[in-house]
């Protein structure tokens, strides 16, 4: 599946948007806990996903405090922690989903994680592997610094959120420190399946385009293709997370597995195409 | 101001605010809020108000005479026991509920371990009519009943959280995941000196009254009011420590120490020690003291006291600790218990086994002790922990 274009590190992640941006269309960004159903096993449900039409991926280091994620992440989050995934084990499978998909991988953890390792040796360590992005999804902008200078350091693309509460002083921040993207969280509350479509990300991406010409990535809350749909007329890509997480975690096995993501994800790639 | 946060929110190196980005502009919003709030004389008038007639304020000292025999020091007892609804917890809500009614909001949610900081925030809203969610760790649902009935009672929801140990690390996620999708209409009445700025700073402002109580209590001016020369208090998040160390803190003559959970002991790792047996990371949002692993995820801790089962620590005592303001010490769920008893037989007072830890270090440590003036402050009273101490086989 290797594409000639380079996928790895902050250029990777540009030259996905660039592309999309020239084709007029939303990329599918989809979201998937390493370690999962094993993490043997975890590369072929990347690959499955690539497959069935995701322009690149959010891989989620486990963390067993994950105060930004809903029931299903979090039960997915135990699930590979118990089952012994490790940051290392982590970063094995981004290298490998990054050779074997050649798609843009952000990798998505906390804080502490990082903090632990030391921000400038998780960057190399993300650097050395290929990921095209960091994703910490309780670092807000005022706490950033550290992790901006790394990440740029190291040719890594930080991400950072705006929410429907941020107001026009903290997105101009966030604009500043111009991030790889803008992670627009597209409803109030943790991550996790709702029934109704967001009616706040349109507002929320013309107030980001305002102040800034990053792309905008929605994610939180998109559950079914018609809310892909939905939030893909305003934005440059839609992260789906726990909508497939629930698959794996209902799935028997790794086969089981990878056949629900291909066909779930092919439908939202058509969704987000139309 | 070096103990106040700076406008970071940072004691030090400590603090901070590690908060998905939809919840901060409510901690910006918050953080002026109190601020206001805390510089209106019509605001401290209320809360005064309040804590004189509703909380029982001041608490008294009380010199426990059969202990000082017994143990070969003058040991005095900041009774926070006697405040309503048997633990300081009151102070904080009592100050946050006034706070969430000036703010217009009318939702609160807050977690509890032992059921204190649940208890009093559930009366907070009882009494000024705000609709109350407790969550609850699933284990210390379990184990502490009495006080589920009361919240109950009280007219709080109470939602037992199974995610991880359950147990309060749990309850304070499961509250900030909440506040993430209702923040626009909810406070977040947090129990302890924890959790992302302007937490930690906003409960020590409204504990601190402990200690400037116990400043005039015992001034030096008459031999029935001697000055403190130690202060023990236990510490869990650290917010009874917080608010009767505060005032003593730029005071060199006063020796402040804090006493962890060392529940089966530091040796096997369960216990609750995050400032002497942890490290420094980022647990609730903010810098601080934690138990984690090599790969930074936090572990479970252990106590005998849900109030002391907790793997973080309020980020200002992890300055204190650095910068040598306080020493902090731990005592077993054993010696725990053995001081428990001894408080009961000898003073006629059943404690909290929270704050019977305090004694525990003050009964291991008597003879380094001796001869001085000790103030233990008795943040909790044991009604709540009787059942559980029972089913020990006392």
């Amino acid at each position: 599946m290797a594409s000639e274009i380079d996928s790895t590190g902050a250029e990777g992640l540009g030259n996905l948007f660039a592309a999309a941006r020239e084709d007029g269309r939303t990329v599918l960004l989809p979201y998937m806990t390493a370690g999962l159903p094993t993490l043997d096993a975890s590369v072929r449900l990347f690959e499955a996903m690539a497959a069935a039409g995701a322009d690149g991926f959010e891989v989620g280091i486990p963390y067993a405090d994950p105060l930004m994620d809903g029931p299903v992440i979090m039960e997915a989050g135990e699930r590979a922690l118990a089952a012994g995934t490790t940051v290392d084990g982590c970063l094995e499978v981004v290298s490998d989903v990054v050779s074997s998909t050649g798609l843009p991988v952000i990798v998505m953890t906390y804080v502490n994680p990082v903090l632990r390792m030391g921000v400038d040796r998780f960057c190399v360590r993300l650097a050395d592997v290929g990921a095209a992005g960091l994703i910490v999804a309780d670092l807000p902008v005022d706490e950033a610094g550290p992790f901006l200078e790394a990440t740029r350091t190291h040719g890594v693309g930080l991400v950072l959120f705006a929410a429907p509460t941020t107001d026009e002083r903290r997105l101009r921040a966030v604009a500043m420190a111009e991030p790889a993207f803008v992670y627009a969280v597209a409803d109030m509350g943790v991550t996790g399946t709702r029934d109704e479509a967001s009616d706040k990300i349109a507002g929320l991406a013309a107030r980001i385009r305002d102040v800034s010409a990053q792309p905008i990535v929605a994610g939180v809350g998109i559950s079914t293709p018609d809310h892909a749909r939905a939030a893909a007329r305003h934005v440059d890509g839609v992260i789906v997370g726990s909508a497939l997480v629930r698959l794996v975690l209902e799935a028997n096995d790794a086969d089981d597995s990878a056949r629900a993501l291909r066909s779930a994800v092919a439908a939202f790639a058509a969704a987000v195409g139309d | 101001m070096l103990l106040s946060p700076d406008e970071r929110g940072r004691f030090g190196e400590f603090g901070g605010a590690f908060a998905p980005e939809t919840l901060m502009p409510a901690l910006s919003e918050l953080e002026t809020a109190f601020a206001a709030a805390w510089a209106d004389p019509s605001f401290r008038r209320d809360l005064d108000a309040l804590l004189g007639s509703y909380v029982g304020r001041p608490t008294p000292v009380y010199r426990a005479d059969r202990l000082s025999e017994l143990l070969g020091m003058d040991l005095w007892l900041k009774r926070e026991d006697l405040a309503h609804t048997g633990a300081h917890k009151i102070n904080n809500t009592v100050g946050q509920g006034l706070l969430t009614t000036r703010m217009g909001k009318p939702r609160v949610i807050a977690e509890t371990g032992a059921g204190q900081h649940g208890v009093a925030t559930a009366t907070a809203c009882a009494l000024l009519g705000l609709e109350c969610v407790v969550y609850m760790g699933a284990k210390d649902v379990e184990r502490q009943r009495l006080n589920v009935y009361r919240m109950e009672m009280l007219g709080a929801e109470v939602i037992p959280v199974t995610s991880g140990a359950s147990t309060l690390k749990d309850a304070v996620s499961a509250a900030l995941r909440d506040w993430v999708a209702t923040v626009e209409n909810t406070h977040y009445i947090i129990g302890s000196v924890v959790g992302p700025h302007p937490f930690p700073w906003m409960v020590r402002e409204l504990q601190k009254v402990i200690g400037e109580e116990l400043r005039s209590q015992m001034d030096g001016s008459a031999p029935d009011r001697p000055v403190p020369e130690v202060i023990v208090a236990c510490v869990g998040g650290g917010s009874n420590a917080m608010g009767i160390f505060y005032p003593y803190a730029a005071d060199p003559t006063v020796d402040l120490v804090g006493v962890e959970a060392a529940g089966h002991g530091l040796v096997t790792g369960e216990h609750g020690a995050s400032l002497v047996a942890g490290s420094p990371g980022v647990i609730h949002g903010a810098r601080t003291y934690m138990l984690q692993d090599d790969s930074g995820q936090v572990l479970e801790a252990h106590s005998i006291s849900a109030g002391l089962d907790y793997p973080g620590v309020g980020p200002e005592h992890a300055y204190f600790k650095d910068s040598s303001l306080a020493r902090y010490e731990t005592a077993t769920d054993a010696q725990a218990l053995e001081a428990f008893h001894l408080m009961a037989s000898t003073e006629g007072i059943i404690p909290a086994l929270e704050p019977s830890h305090a004694l525990a270090w003050i009964m291991r440590s008597r003879d380094e002790l001796a001869g001085k003036t000790v103030v233990l402050n008795l943040s909790g009273r044991g009604d709540k922990d009787v059942e559980q101490v029972a089913s020990l086989g006392f």
